[in-house]
């Protein structure tokens, strides 16, 4: 087998080295009730062309060539070279978490690179190398408040991703954390400031919104954290459209931010793997989970990066760590990194400004359900969900994400996303569906 | 080395008593085996403490130590350089890095801790 | 002496902040075919956010020589063995790399209609499927993203099966050579752990165990082979005391490598596991993840897994999200699917066949740097290694050097170092695993530097307490950097 780098002569040379006469009496050890007894019932091994036809084959499955107007938490950008280019280098793909700092230098300094920028992008003191990805980035930035505050109670608005609420339910199940979830005006899709300011008590370690939310809506994150902070919680402040923040004000009163980097050249690849972060102010920084790199200097004096603060992880802590997490998503955030990189300062402004003006393109011609403002996605009311999206299928348009799946009361509205990838005839042709729908069938031309 | 006037626990504490005016801090002897300390996190004052109990830790790169109490009352003051310069620890862990001042609630509790003659035998025996 | 490595030139480069100057780019975007729109009118003036203070600008041959020159800095697999135990360091295909890239797969978004994703889930359901044959069980999750957050999972799973029996019960035994992920996962899951001592023999006491077994153990979290590559010989006396109680045994499945083929835990009393698809399923490290840490279950844990569940309805596969009895979801969508992919492809390269020989090279592999090595360095324990073996310093340390001094002088040998000071159970550990994509030269040249190492120890100790020597950045000091910690670049 090609991956095995052994001839039969060598593994006799190994095998009478180690004193053994065949390779079975090197398990001959393990008691006989544990031993398999059988080959596996599993195909033999094919060769590389048919591997590669088993997943085109799977592919075409799939069905390919689509205009998508899916967003919902995961976006279509376009991936610049540069990206790949990068993460394939042996020295980054193949290399291991950067414990021993004197070989992994390249490693630790584009995490450091990264934290910086997630610093510049969200605004906050500090960021980490990245949790698993923005879903689970919630839960635990909900135990990190509960952990800065000493207290048990959470608050989560219903505009924040409903798959990332469930997530979040399953961690605080089991810490007897006490999750309650608040809603959103019916007119704006903004947060619902009064249900938040009934359900707010001194209890609560977190409340926690989304900006832009589930809607795509810009939302109230200063008066968000008024009513927070007012009764001693913090404020988490959670993004899945990363590319937002290059036209959106970021949330500057946030105590800890928990997003999702999918948006910045992470391939949408049917849900993972993405990159999720956690940024914060410092005063927190010994409760925040997830690697950290740090700036140090060698014996030499030259300035060198290793891993940091390590005390609070579960290797060194282990019952008592900040969460139980080993991993970090260093090859995706790489991606990120590089994203960052090519597009920089200006690049990432003028992408957001193109998102922004798809989407508002078809919104002008379709009526957005909510009046708030919104970023590169918007909810809209059509007359019937199911044959909608039906009829884009038949012209190779993926409609927008049907609501009702998730928000009971807007099971008559579709989520439509646009981004600098989508075209002007493919929005034509879905305004051009959403209206012809929407007027009497006796209007004929 | 060790100061005579001191009390010692089993895990490397030490107490200074006059009267019910208590200071804490740990030994030559933890501080060696922790290493470079990095950081230490300190109680706030007014805490209650029991003997026995955690009343905060020390840290170096690659460990974490638990301080527990040598005695029980209320923590009255707690040494602010340490914040700034951690490494005070190492090179000065009976004097200038005491971690907490304490008023004890129960000074007789004292008795039970080792003298430091008592206390450089059981390092002693430990290695 | 050292026949691996010669010292070479390497580029210095900067932060790429302290490349950028305004104005430099490395991208450029297409005329836009609708009207732009003013922010401030569309967003609101508050709203609009300022330009990205200290964001870079740099063109695209600086972008590429930024990165390249940082690369070259990195030890890696494609460079050569990387012994780090428990870690299983093999060989990252590349065909993997392919076809985890194939466009509409890789393009695929989540909340495709099902009608259009019929290839991703077939992946998926194929996946579960050799997933549940090699490991004996009887159902897969792909849904968690990594070795802990599958530990977390099983864990919760546990729970809610006994939370239906009417008790969910209190603490989790851990044995104390396992790895920090399992205690702090319980502590997460809501149990108080308590450690169980491992025998003198290094392996699981099963007499200690019948002892501390009571109505309060919810289960025992196990590693097998455990953290010294020993395979745990009573693990099925130990599966029945458990059961016996009403808990369950969960195993860690980190040392698969060893078992694959060979043995399944699903044999020998296994209730749930993980697996780590970065480990043993060859899907790489890229420096620190990402992973897969899908769970296996035994029939009585099915009905509690992260819902959605595919399901077949004739020709078709469908998400079956009516799971009441589901722990819910543990992470959004359907698992880390680019990962789940790149372990499809290794597993059908492999085959059946393929797979066991792997795992016979693996053990092979490690028994013989054991064999070739301990004349050198103490071993703590004398029973069979299987996938990895662990040395202990102790001979060393009377001259005054430490498994983490070996390590660093092994990097001057052109290797990575092993995995150093664990498990903790073991006095200056020396914890290595070669996997099986290592050949013999490789191998040899690492057995010949570490019996080097050994001997410049005896002859000059100092040669080792300060390497490393030959890299471009000597020793960190980490010291200075947890007291001040510098966690981002700021502008002068």
């Amino acid at each position: 087998m090609r991956y095995l780098p052994k001839s039969d002569s060598e593994r006799r040379q190994m095998l009478d080295a180690c004193g053994v006469s065949s390779p079975e009496e090197l398990f001959a050890h393990l008691p006989q009730a544990v031993r398999l007894g059988r080959p596996l019932h599993l195909a033999p091994g094919i060769s590389e062309y048919e591997i590669v036809q088993y997943f085109r084959d799977r592919a075409a499955e799939n069905g390919n060539g689509y205009a998508s107007f899916l967003g919902a938490g995961v976006y279509h950008h376009y991936r610049p070279v540069l990206v790949d280019t990068v993460v394939s280098r042996g020295e980054f793909l193949t290399s291991y978490t950067p414990y021993q700092a004197e070989i992994a230098q390249g490693t630790l300094t584009t995490i450091f690179e990264f934290q910086t920028m997630i610093c510049q992008l969200t605004g906050m003191d500090v960021a980490n190398a990245s949790m698993y990805d923005g879903s689970t980035a919630v839960p635990e930035a909900a135990m990190m408040a509960a952990r800065s505050t000493g207290k048990g109670r959470v608050l989560v608005a219903r505009s924040v991703h409903p798959e990332y609420r469930e997530v979040l339910l399953t961690y605080a199940r089991n810490q007897g954390m006490p999750v309650e979830e608040f809603g959103y005006d019916p007119e704006t899709g903004t947060l619902d400031l009064e249900d938040l300011e009934r359900k707010m008590d001194d209890f609560t370690a977190a409340v926690i919104v989304q900006t832009p939310n589930f809607f795509g809506i810009a939302d109230q994150v200063k008066e968000a954290a008024r009513i927070a902070h007012g009764r001693g919680a913090l404020l988490v402040v959670v993004f899945t459209e990363a590319v937002s923040l290059g036209i959106l004000e970021p949330p500057a009163e946030a105590d800890i931010v928990a997003g999702e980097l999918q948006s910045f050249a992470i391939s949408p690849s049917y849900g993972g793997p993405y990159a999720g972060i956690i940024a914060t102010r410092e005063k927190y920084l010994r409760q925040m989970p997830g690697r950290l790199v740090g700036q140090s200097v060698d014996s030499r004096g030259n300035r060198a990066f290793c891993l940091t603060l390590a005390t609070r992880e579960q290797h060194i802590r282990r019952e008592k760590a900040t969460s139980n997490i080993c991993t970090n998503q260093a090859l995706i955030a790489l991606m990120a990194t590089v994203f960052m990189t090519v597009y920089g300062k200006q690049g990432l402004r003028e992408l957001a400004a193109q998102n922004l003006a798809k989407a508002h393109y078809l919104a002008g011609k379709v009526k957005p359900r909510f009046s708030g403002p919104f970023f590169n996605e918007f909810v809209v009311k059509v007359a019937a969900v199911d044959d909608l999206n039906k009829q884009l299928l038949k012209k190779k348009i993926i409609g927008g994400l049907p609501l009702g799946r998730f928000y009971p009361e807007l099971s008559d509205s579709v989520l439509l996303c646009a981004t600098e990838m989508t075209k002007r005839a493919d929005m034509d042709v879905v305004a051009d569906a959403i209206l012809r729908a929407a007027t009497p069938k006796e209007v004929t031309a | 080395m060790y100061p005579e006037n001191f009390r010692y626990t089993k895990e490397h504490e030490w107490v200074a008593a006059v009267g019910d005016a208590g200071t804490i801090g740990i030994t030559d002897h933890a501080q060696q085996e922790l290493g470079d300390i990095v950081y230490v996190d300190l109680p706030k004052v007014g805490t209650h403490i029991e003997q026995g109990r955690s009343l905060g830790s020390v840290e170096s790169v690659k460990a974490v130590s638990d301080v527990y109490s040598p005695v029980s009352g209320e923590v009255t003051e707690i040494n602010q350089t340490l914040a700034e310069k951690p490494e005070t620890l190492n090179s000065d862990p009976h004097g200038a890095a005491w971690l907490v001042k304490i008023k004890l609630s129960a000074p007789a509790e004292l008795a039970g801790l080792m003298s430091a003659a008592e206390y450089e035998a059981y390092i002693g025996a430990e290695k | 002496m050292i026949k691996k490595v010669r010292p070479h030139l390497s580029q210095n480069e900067r932060l790429v902040f302290e490349r950028s100057s305004p104005g430099k780019k490395a991208y450029q975007l297409p005329e836009l075919d609708v009207p732009a729109v003013d922010a401030a009118e569309a967003l609101g003036a508050a709203n609009v956010r300022a330009a990205i203070e200290g964001f870079p600008e740099i063109s695209e041959v600086e972008a590429m020589r930024h990165f390249t020159r940082l690369s070259t800095w990195n030890y890696a697999i494609d460079h050569g063995m990387y012994p780090l135990g428990s870690c299983t360091m093999k060989y990252n295909p590349r065909i993997n790399e392919v076809v985890a890239r194939t466009e509409a797969l890789a393009w695929a978004h989540p909340y495709q209609p099902e009608a259009l994703a019929q290839g991703s889930m077939a992946v998926m359901a194929q996946l579960e499927a050799a997933l549940a044959e090699i490991t004996g069980m009887d159902a897969v999750t792909l849904q968690p993203a990594a070795g802990a957050h599958g530990e977390l999972t099983g864990i919760l799973l546990i729970r809610a099966l006994l939370e239906k029996r009417g008790n969910p019960r209190k603490k989790i035994l851990i044995p104390d050579s396992a790895h920090g992920t399992n205690p702090a996962t319980a502590a997460i899951a809501g149990y108080a752990v308590q450690n169980i001592p491992s025998s003198a023999t290094g392996v699981l006491d099963v007499g200690a165990l019948a002892q501390i077994v009571d109505k309060d153990v919810a289960a025992l979290m196990v590693t097998n082979p455990n953290t010294l590559g020993v395979f745990e010989e009573n693990i099925i006396q130990a599966a029945e005391i458990l059961h016996k109680k009403g808990a369950m045994l969960y195993m860690d499945g980190a040392n698969m490598n060893a078992l694959v083929g060979i043995a399944r835990p699903g044999d020998f009393g296994v209730d749930v596991m993980h697996l780590n698809l970065h480990k043993t399923f060859s899907t790489p490290h890229g420096g620190g993840g990402p992973g897969a840490g899908p769970v296996a279950v035994k029939k009585v844990l099915e009905p509690f897994l992260p819902a959605p569940r595919l399901k077949r309805t004739g020709k078709k596969w469908a998400y079956d999200f009516n799971r009441k009895r589901s722990i819910g979801r543990v992470k959004a969508y359907y698992g880390n699917f680019g990962v789940l992919v790149r372990a499809l492809a290794y597993i059908l390269a492999h085959g059946g066949p393929g797979l066991r020989n792997a795992t016979v090279d693996a053990v092979l592999n490690a028994v013989y740097i054991r064999k070739r090595l301990e004349a050198y360095y103490d071993l703590p324990y004398s029973q069979a290694n299987m996938h990895e073996v662990v040395f202990s310093d102790d001979r060393q340390a009377k001259l005054g050097v430490r498994t983490g001094d070996i390590a660093k002088r092994l990097i001057d040998y052109g290797f990575h170092p092993y995995t150093v000071s664990f498990p903790l159970i073991v006095h200056g550990a020396l914890m290595i695993e070669p996997t099986e994509t290592e050949g013999k030269h490789e191998i040899d040249q690492f057995i010949e530097a570490m019996i080097s190492i050994a001997q410049e120890i005896e002859t000059d100790p100092q040669l080792v307490k300060t390497a490393p020597h030959g890299t471009r950045t000597s020793r960190v000091d980490e010291v200075a950097a947890a007291r001040k910690p510098v966690l981002r670049w700021k502008p002068a």
